[in-house]
């Protein structure tokens, strides 16, 4: 059961601003969808491979050499705001 | 020897080691340079480091190889499938709002688990046990103008998001801050010789703390920047926790911070479980299989590492274990006694100037060994200056000092200063005839009184300021003596 407060703290971790009327809703339909993984975690899986990934592939690498990086005052168009080449964001301890 | 443990305090340190894969020529899954020290602010990104939509990362093989390395050098045994997993969380210096980590639960494997580091702490033997090495991606770099307590805004370099990172998390076996402190030099020692991170570079190895003791919960510290702020951090937290216990009270689950400039550590007043990072498998990048083949190709291209290299000090060179094991605890150090014995044939001796005046002096000026500009053939040039009897030993320690504290060779500081020994009679006697003259009641008293005698060759060393031949000295007081 997913209750108001759960919600709201997920919603904090994820920076997204709720209503009230949201926060009851995702709690309701967040508790249905908890519902339906509790059926998935009643099958027995203790003989299958967990899949961490759908691709069937494995071992995809690159190697150590250097690729030309953006310009800086591309990189810097993206940021609000910026100073002597650095992106300026608030203090946060 | 103390051992510094607090007797029944039942102190338990672990610490969290990050290490920079510094030998790799670009980041972790991109191909922009990793080299970002000295660059300008955000010249070294891409879609990919900036955790641009659409894009996607591509892991580094050689920085697996390292990792891997550095897993064997620890005895830590290597999965043979690694994934990566997201740890999710909002900070400046994170450009995708989650970093590409590893992780030991939710079905998570990291690139290896166990292991241990063996090192000596004041001659005793300790043994720590590693828990798990991920390898992940370092962070942005943050600065704030001004001063970090004064500055309302923080500036952003993301050259560094992206650079391979290794974390090395023990388990909590050591019972000291002392333990700590050697447990990191070895550390160090150990990926210098395999040659995949450099201690040159500023901010290569950080390190994190857990402490906790009797009763009371564990606290951890963060943002230490040195060993030796690890070592301060860990005696403040004992004290502090000791206090709390003294008190009736106990230290409470908690991240604080080691605030550098005040030298002690402050509660951050955050509550993260670790829940609230909401971890799962990074679904851009597949699973690793590392083969048995893989390992042992890796094993074979292993360089020397401290522990062999002592035990080739004792046997190559003859050294006392002790000797073999200051000197390998450092790489350099042990490059530059090498480097020593190829020019000078008492191995021994330079051991003995290494450790006993070379190191002191590194740390009474507070200079990284990674900074020492002193050669090796100006350091055995020193020795050969007391050989030839051209300085005496006391001197020489003078001239290492003053050589290590100004940069200058040895040679020049013997030139500027004018501090080659005076074995010349005549001028001996010359220092004599005046000493004898300033002090003619100890002169009286020399003829009767051995110690009057060490008194007069005190005062010629004074005016010389240390540089007159002893030897010399004494004969030619012990001769004028008899002529009175």
């Amino acid at each position: 059961m997913i209750t108001k407060e759960v919600v709201e703290h997920v919603a904090w971790l994820a920076r997204i601003k709720l209503s009230e009327e949201e926060k009851e809703k995702f709690a309701r339909q967040l508790s249905k969808i908890l519902e339906y993984f509790n059926m998935i975690s009643n099958v027995d899986t203790s003989n299958v491979e967990p899949t961490f990934h759908v691709v069937e592939l494995h071992n995809v690498f690159r190697d150590d050499e250097e690729k030309e990086s953006l310009p800086q005052e591309v990189v810097l168009k993206s940021a609000r705001e910026s100073e002597d080449g650095f992106v300026k964001a608030p203090r946060i301890l | 020897m103390a051992t510094g443990r607090d007797e029944g305090l039942d102190v338990k340190i672990g610490l969290e080691v990050h290490v920079q894969l510094t030998a790799l020529k670009t980041k972790l899954f991109c191909g922009c340079s990793a080299n970002y020290r000295g660059m300008p602010p955000n010249t070294l990104t891409c879609p990919i480091c900036l955790g641009h939509p659409g894009t996607l990362p591509v892991l580094n093989r050689k920085a697996v190889e390292h990792a891997m390395m550095v897993a064997l050098a620890l005895n830590s045994s290597i999965s043979r499938q690694m994934i990566f997993f997201r740890k999710n969380y909002f900070y400046v210096d994170l450009p995708k709002n989650f970093q590409i980590s590893q992780y030991d639960k939710a079905g998570g494997v990291p690139l290896s688990t166990g292991g241990w580091v063996e090192f000596a702490v004041n001659g005793e033997k300790k043994k720590v046990r590693i828990r798990r090495i991920q390898l992940e991606e370092d962070p942005a770099r943050l600065t704030y103008p001004g001063t970090i307590t004064t500055s309302s805004y923080t500036l952003v370099d993301f050259n560094r998001a992206g650079v391979a990172l290794l974390e090395i998390v023990t388990e909590p076996d050591m019972e000291t801050p002392e333990e700590a402190y050697f447990f990191l030099q070895k550390l160090r020692s150990i990926v210098e010789h395999l040659g995949v991170s450099s201690e040159n570079m500023q901010g290569s190895m950080r390190c994190d703390a857990n402490i906790s003791i009797k009763g009371g919960a564990r606290v951890e510290i963060k943002n230490i920047s040195s060993f030796r702020d690890v070592r301060r951090a860990l005696q403040y937290e004992i004290i502090r926790q000791k206090q709390l216990l003294r008190r009736g009270g106990a230290a409470k689950q908690e991240t604080r911070h080691w605030d550098e400039d005040r030298q002690i550590t402050v509660s951050l007043r955050v509550k993260e479980t670790e829940s609230d990072y909401r971890y799962f498998p990074e679904p851009d990048l597949v699973p690793v299989k590392i083969s048995e083949e893989w390992i042992s190709e890796v094993a074979s291209k292993m360089p020397e590492l401290p522990d062999d290299r002592r035990e080739r000090f004792t046997s190559d060179y003859g050294i006392p274990e002790y000797d073999a094991t200051v000197l390998t605890s450092n790489k350099k150090i042990a490059d530059f006694f090498e480097e020593c014995c190829k020019l000078y044939p008492n191995p021994k001796k330079v051991a003995n100037w290494i450790m006993s005046d070379l190191l002191r002096n590194i740390n009474e000026t507070g200079i990284d060994v990674a900074e020492m500009s002193i050669t090796a053939e100006q350091f055995i040039d020193l020795l050969k200056m007391i050989d030839e009897e051209l300085i005496s030993g006391k001197i020489a320690k003078r001239v290492l000092r003053e050589a290590i504290r100004t940069g200058r060779s040895p040679r020049k500081v013997v030139e500027d200063e004018g501090l080659l020994k005076i074995s010349d009679e005549k001028m001996i006697a010359k220092i004599v005839d005046e000493v004898f003259h300033e002090f003619e009641g100890a002169v009286a008293d020399a003829k009767r009184d051995r110690k009057a005698v060490n008194f007069l060759v005190g005062q010629v060393m004074r005016k010389t300021r240390g540089r007159a031949d002893p030897e010399i000295t004494n004969k030619v007081i012990l001769s004028k003596l008899e002529e009175k």
